[in-house]
């Protein structure tokens, strides 16, 4: 394992301002994997390794929780935009998967992969609590409301796809 | 009864209504001040029981009740969870509470705080919700700033701290125990009861764990009165001991065919064919309803002939559904599939079983794998029976799991297939005609080579 360390002053800082906030440090579990996460698109093994350091846990236990949700990526980084395409029942109901299909197809990707650019991942979505503007997707911080085949290509295009 | 005005969701068109400020202009925290100054924690606890409220994310367990099963004069710490990781397939009433009007939550969440005696308060909230999450910690540092958080809250001599915990994307953290044990920074297993999280939850304290619509209507009790709150809504019928009525406005989600999807204050109790009408604009494109989802995917179906049904906590159970759930509406119309519906609930469960439990494990990810044959054109009609006693055999209700995910998964299932199994039988009939009568078993797996 690579002796380098991953995480950055500026990240232990932020994740120790959460100690106060919990009685034990395993409670900072996942704010931290959220910072880690935040920054380098994925949570590295080394990561999980420091993190542990921090939290006075064996890494493993930290392993343990990250593996629970499939929210974190491991082995390589998502795309600078990660891109959520809803697929549960509102958004199916109107159109949902017919989106995710089209925009796969542009993007000439699976579903679950990035673009050979890095520059877009493509993943889907359970609810997304969106579903007064279905379909709906969530990319970074934006929800992309009413979605059609002609917004997803304008959004594929602003994200460099 | 008179006219009903909307009380959750009156300010949320008011430019900048998610400000103190906007926020205060319409009477916001005069309730909590009133409070702090004039009624015990104990008080404030009756006064929630009086007023009947029952909790809003989906088991409508009467609130006050709960707060009341907290061990008397603990030393503490006591710890509040609002939660905040709606998940629900079709659910988004806390979302726009919380993006629109988060201080009428947080002054909720401090009332249930003082008369709980909680000292810390976790909002625990989904990770697909970021404007949520700004919105939320915009809002608490203005509390702060004001007095109404942090030490000796307006001179009460009652001290809260409010944080704000965001999930990773799993359904299973809005079950209470499972929310527990993410908190700690575990995977979201959820836990044996009893001990109930009153006596023994997170940090192995006592701990309450309310919804955030929940939050918003203690604001309003507490500013208008249990007697308001309880002359709207369904009264308990006096012949059945066991029904603890429905009272109170309610947020209404409706989605999916319709003309105006979107989420609606109403009295507990209106039909679902008031809502699809008089709220959703009607069927999308002039069709008709085939049907539809009464609170939640997990809640089962309603026929079209059942939509004259109360959204209310009892009514839904008489026509076989789980129960009012997040009161979401998701409406299904006539030239939908309903193998396509149950297709996507199966493999919602699929993916959101927490892998705990064997049955809920295995259940939901072979009522996917059938129903991803039928879709396929390979069904036979033995796999509907085989549904079925998949979903007679999971779940709190029959006694095979922990917690109620899988009951969840079980109801769209029963009633999809019991409701609609003529249209299954043609399905699989005109798919799979040469092999739909065939019942031997169908080999699990491939067999492994071995070299």
């Amino acid at each position: 394992m690579s002796s380098q360390r991953i995480l950055t002053d500026e990240m232990i800082a932020e994740i120790k301002a959460f100690f106060p906030r919990y009685p034990t440090r395993q409670a900072v579990t996942l704010p931290a994997l959220h910072i880690v996460n935040e920054r380098l698109r994925h949570v590295p093994l080394q990561a999980v390794v420091e993190i542990a350091e921090l939290l006075e846990l064996a890494p493993a236990e930290v392993q343990d929780t990250l593996s629970f949700y499939g929210y974190f990526k491991q082995d390589k980084p998502h795309g600078e935009t990660r891109a959520w395409v809803c697929r549960s029942i509102a958004c199916a109901l109107r159109g949902g998967e017919e989106v995710m299909r089209h925009m796969c197809d542009r993007a000439g990707i699976h579903q679950g992969e990035t673009t050979a650019n890095g520059k877009l991942t493509i993943e889907a979505a359970e609810c997304l609590g969106g579903c007064d503007f279905a379909p709906c997707m969530l990319a970074g911080e934006t929800l992309h409301k009413d979605l059609t085949n002609e917004k997803a290509d304008e959004f594929l295009k602003k994200a460099g796809v | 009864m008179p006219e009903f005005q909307p009380v959750l969701l009156a300010n949320i068109d008011k430019p900048d209504s998610h400000t103190r400020k906007v926020y205060e202009a319409s009477g916001g925290y005069s309730a909590l001040k009133q409070i702090l100054k004039e009624k015990t924690p104990t008080e404030v606890i009756d006064l929630v029981k009086a007023s009947g409220l029952r909790g809003r994310g989906g088991a409508g367990f009467p609130c006050g009740l709960k707060w009341s099963f907290l061990p008397k004069n603990h030393p503490g710490p006591i710890y509040m969870c609002v939660n905040a990781d709606e998940s629900e397939p079709a659910t988004f009433n806390n979302r726009i509470l919380m993006e629109q009007d988060p201080h009428q939550v947080i002054e909720g969440s401090i009332i249930s705080c003082y008369a709980t005696q909680a000292s810390t308060a976790y909002i625990y909230l989904r990770i697909e919700y970021p404007t949520c999450y700004r919105r939320l910690e915009a809002a608490i540092a203005e509390c702060y700033a004001a007095g109404y958080l942090g030490k000796n809250i307006l001179g009460s001599g009652f001290s809260l701290d409010i944080y704000v915990h965001r999930g990773a994307a799993a359904y299973i953290c809005g079950e209470e125990t499972g929310l527990i044990e993410s908190l700690e920074g575990k995977r979201a297993w959820p836990r044996i009861k009893p001990p109930f999280p009153a006596v023994e939850g997170v940090f192995r304290k006592p701990t309450v764990v309310n919804n955030i619509e929940t939050m918003a209507c203690v604001t309003h009790i507490a500013a208008r009165g249990a007697e308001w709150f309880k002359s709207i809504g369904v009264p308990a019928d006096p012949n059945n001991p066991r029904d603890a009525g429905s009272y109170g406005p309610k947020l209404y989600c409706i989605s999916g065919h319709v003309n105006k999807p979107g989420c609606y204050e109403a009295p507990l109790g209106i039909t679902c064919r008031q809502l699809i009408d008089e709220f959703g604009g009607g069927v999308w494109k002039g069709r008709k309803a085939k049907a539809a989802v009464p609170g939640g995917i997990s809640m089962g179906l309603l026929t079209e002939a059942e939509l004259d049904t109360p959204l209310d906590f009892s009514s839904l159970g008489k026509v076989g559904c789980l129960g009012l759930g997040t009161a979401a509406v998701t409406v299904i119309d006539e030239t939908t599939s309903m193998i396509d519906f149950l297709h996507n609930t199966c493999r919602f469960f699929a993916h959101e079983s927490c892998g705990q439990c064997t049955p809920c494990r295995e259940g939901t990810h072979w009522s996917l794998s059938m129903m991803e044959r039928i879709k396929a054109g390979k069904g036979r009609l033995k796999d509907l029976d085989l549904l079925l006693e998949i979903g007679d055999t999971i779940g709190i209700i029959p006694g095979t799991t922990i917690c109620g995910l899988s009951d969840g998964a079980a109801w769209p299932i029963k009633n999809a297939i019991r409701k609609f199994r003529q249209e299954f039988e043609d399905y699989i009939k005109e798919t799979n005609p040469t092999g739909y009568t065939v019942t031997e078993a169908v080999p699990a797996l491939v067999p492994l080579t071995v070299h």
